[in-house]
């Protein structure tokens, strides 16, 4: 077997000291494959955000290790893991996130102009990133002024434009209708198996997690080994 | 993110709140129109004393009497010298020399001039010859009283007509004061020139006797220059002569004062250790800087005055960058955890903010100091032929680049420094809970 994508073990996250002590996280091991798709389920305040966010190198954890392609993230100074996250991952919020004073082709290549890419470089990309969802023409439009549908387009636009191996989607229908929103899964699982990109949803959405390959319960903390043998 | 995105996003960013940005511009306006105007009527009024000061004389010359003695309180009297020279009071010419009220001074002699060309640092003594006129007329015209002022090489009057005196010219010259063509029935000033009037002294033996002069020049009244005509060494020599006509010998030779040339490249310390050297020897040595100095340091402690309040004004206006851009955190708390999230570091999430603090600063000061432009030429073009009519070549309002350049990089600089802390709590937020925000 080969070595996964990110491998996780006896992962900690405390918020707060003392008698204000909260444990997010209690020890979670968790192994993550290239290319496949991982739903990460539980009610809200089971931690399955904050496993999220650890994964996703935008918090540290208390204890315990994130390996990422056999390289101990925690290793990483704060320069790199902002390069990690602005070349490998891309991000589906359940909010968009959009400027909304910006146009569609301003946000879609947010990515590109953080890691310093030229302007015409990033207009070219861009377009291609919005055609890839057929949004192309909505390109000079403001933000604000699409549907909710065609704004988690844009999002998911986004988090193609620097051609990520990762998605992180956190509740990426949770906003939109079950027609849209299955528009967006549609999409989200296309990218998945055509192009290889590995996909990690959060949820708590059953139907959503059952089209993912895999699907691991966050319960209080800890991966719920029971229901994983369930699912 | 590159240096030209972080601006671009930072001018963008700035115009998002449009009337939150334009009031905060406006109180930067306020001030820098203010400090810009300030600075600019202060350069205007001390540059035009400063054109004033070549037509009262130049600047590596010192004006040298014999030091009076002061009967203060604590001496008692000075006691009577039969040996010290004195001149009559009156007879100082022109304006800008020290001279007595009324009353006797004590006069240099040859070896008053003799001991001052010894001391060191001196350069050259020219005694100052002394004319008191008794009339001016021309064409046989009304007679009226004039002065006569000591022309220095170097120094330049301004002119409403003609030209300077010519100092090496062996024909009487001299350059009339605007105030006495009409008295003495000129048409304008262009008609002064080349004319030729009579002037009148009384010698030592009381006689009164006349000579002519050439007018070459009408002098504009100045802010400080002298209110005299101004003779070349020809008319002065001849006068003088007519003047001495009748002295008893050895009485002959008496100056009110003389002219050292010394080194102004020296520096001021060179000057004034010449200063005490000729105070030891029992002169009063005084440069143009003196006697202008007083009015220059005026202008420029009220010019310092008004710019305390422009800088109060600016630190106000400074305390509404802080809160803009603080509000301009708050609304993209969410923004700037996105950014953070996808890899935009701290450092970039500050640039962003401050620039967009020196952004508004720009704005303010660069509006301020075009109103400020504005307003001076417009009061300038309205007051010149108002209230200023008899000050010609008073620039009130003169705005020199470097100043101009001065307050717009000030007002950034003092913009980046409001904007560094809300751009740092904007740098510091937690990408995370910045994204949880609602």
């Amino acid at each position: 077997m080969t070595t996964p994508l990110f491998s996780v073990r006896g992962l900690r996250k405390t918020y707060g000291t003392g008698s204000t002590a909260f444990d997010a996280l209690r020890g979670v091991d968790l192994d993550i494959h290239e290319g496949e798709s991982l739903a990460i389920v539980g009610k809200s305040g089971s931690g399955k955000s904050t496993l999220m966010h650890l994964l996703a190198l935008l918090d540290r954890p208390t204890a315990g290790s994130i390996t990422l392609e056999g390289a101990d993230t925690s290793r990483l100074s704060q320069k790199e893991l902002n390069t990690t996250r602005n070349r490998a991952f891309g991000f589906v919020f359940q909010q968009f996130f959009l400027n909304a004073s910006a146009s569609v082709l301003d946000n879609v290549t947010l990515p590109l102009t953080i890691a310093g890419v030229p302007g015409r470089e990033r207009t070219a990309r861009g377009l291609a990133a919005l055609a890839q969802l057929g949004i192309e023409d909505k390109a000079t439009n403001r933000a604000n002024d699409l549907s909710g549908g065609q704004k988690q387009r844009v999002v998911i636009s986004r988090a193609l434009i620097n051609r990520p191996r990762v998605i992180f989607a956190d509740e990426p229908t949770g906003n939109l209708d079950s027609v849209t929103g299955a528009t967006v899964e549609d999409i989200l699982f296309d990218l998945n198996s055509r192009q290889g990109i590995t996909l990690v949803v959060v949820t708590h959405d059953e139907e959503l997690a059952a089209r993912c390959d895999r699907s691991v319960f966050v319960r209080d903390g800890l991966v719920d080994t029971t229901a994983q043998v369930a699912a | 993110m590159r240096t030209v995105d972080v601006v671009r996003s930072a001018f963008r960013n700035a115009f998002r709140s449009r009337l939150r940005t334009t009031l905060t511009v406006l109180a930067i306006v306020i001030g820098a129109f203010t400090l810009s105007l300030t600075n600019g009527i202060g350069a205007g009024i001390n540059g035009f004393v400063q054109s004033t000061v070549a037509g009262i004389g130049v600047d590596d010359v010192m004006t040298v009497t014999r030091t009076t003695e002061q009967a203060d309180l604590t001496s008692g009297p000075a006691e009577y010298d039969p040996d010290q020279a004195t001149t009559t009071g009156g007879g100082t010419p022109g304006q800008g020399m020290p001279g007595p009220g009324g009353g006797a001074v004590p006069a240099l002699t040859e070896a008053d001039v003799d001991t001052l060309a010894a001391i060191d640092g001196v350069l050259r003594v020219e005694p100052t010859e002394a004319v008191t006129l008794d009339y001016v007329q021309h064409d046989g015209g009304t007679r009226y009283q004039l002065a006569l002022s000591q022309f220095v090489p170097g120094m330049q009057v301004e002119l409403a007509a003609g030209d300077q005196v010519d100092l090496d010219a062996s024909d009487p010259q001299l350059v009339l004061p605007e105030s006495y063509l009409e008295p003495l029935g000129f048409a304008d000033a262009q008609h002064a020139v080349g004319a030729e009037v009579t002037l009148a002294l009384t010698d030592a033996a009381g006689t009164q006797v006349t000579s002519r002069a050439t007018v070459v020049g009408v002098a504009e009244p100045g802010l400080v220059s002298s209110s005299g005509a101004i003779p070349n060494d020809a008319l002065t020599s001849s006068l003088y002569a007519l003047q001495q006509v009748g002295a008893p010998a050895g009485q002959g030779d008496v100056y009110a004062s003389a002219s050292v040339w010394f080194d102004v490249d020296a520096g001021d310390e060179a000057t004034a250790a010449l200063q005490e050297r000729l105070a030891d020897a029992g002169y009063t040595g005084t440069t143009l800087e003196d006697q202008l100095g007083a009015v220059t340091s005026v202008i420029d402690t009220v010019v310092l005055v008004l710019n305390g309040f422009a800088v109060i004004a600016l630190l106000a206006a400074s305390i509404g960058i802080v809160n803009t851009l603080f509000m301009a955190v708050q609304e993209r708390t969410r923004e700037v955890g996105l950014m953070k999230a996808m890899g935009l570091s701290s450092a970039k999430v500050f640039a962003l903010f401050s620039i967009e603090a020196v952004v508004i600063g720009l704005l303010g000061s660069a509006l301020g100091v075009v109103g400020a432009v504005a307003v001076g030429q417009v009061s300038a073009a309205a007051l010149a032929s108002t209230v200023l009519a008899d000050l010609p070549g008073l620039t009130l309002v003169l705005f020199e680049p470097v100043t101009v350049g001065a307050v717009v990089l000030g007002v950034m600089a003092i913009a980046f420094l409001a904007g560094t802390l809300p751009a740092l709590r904007a740098a510091k937020a937690d990408p995370i809970a910045s994204l949880r925000y609602e």
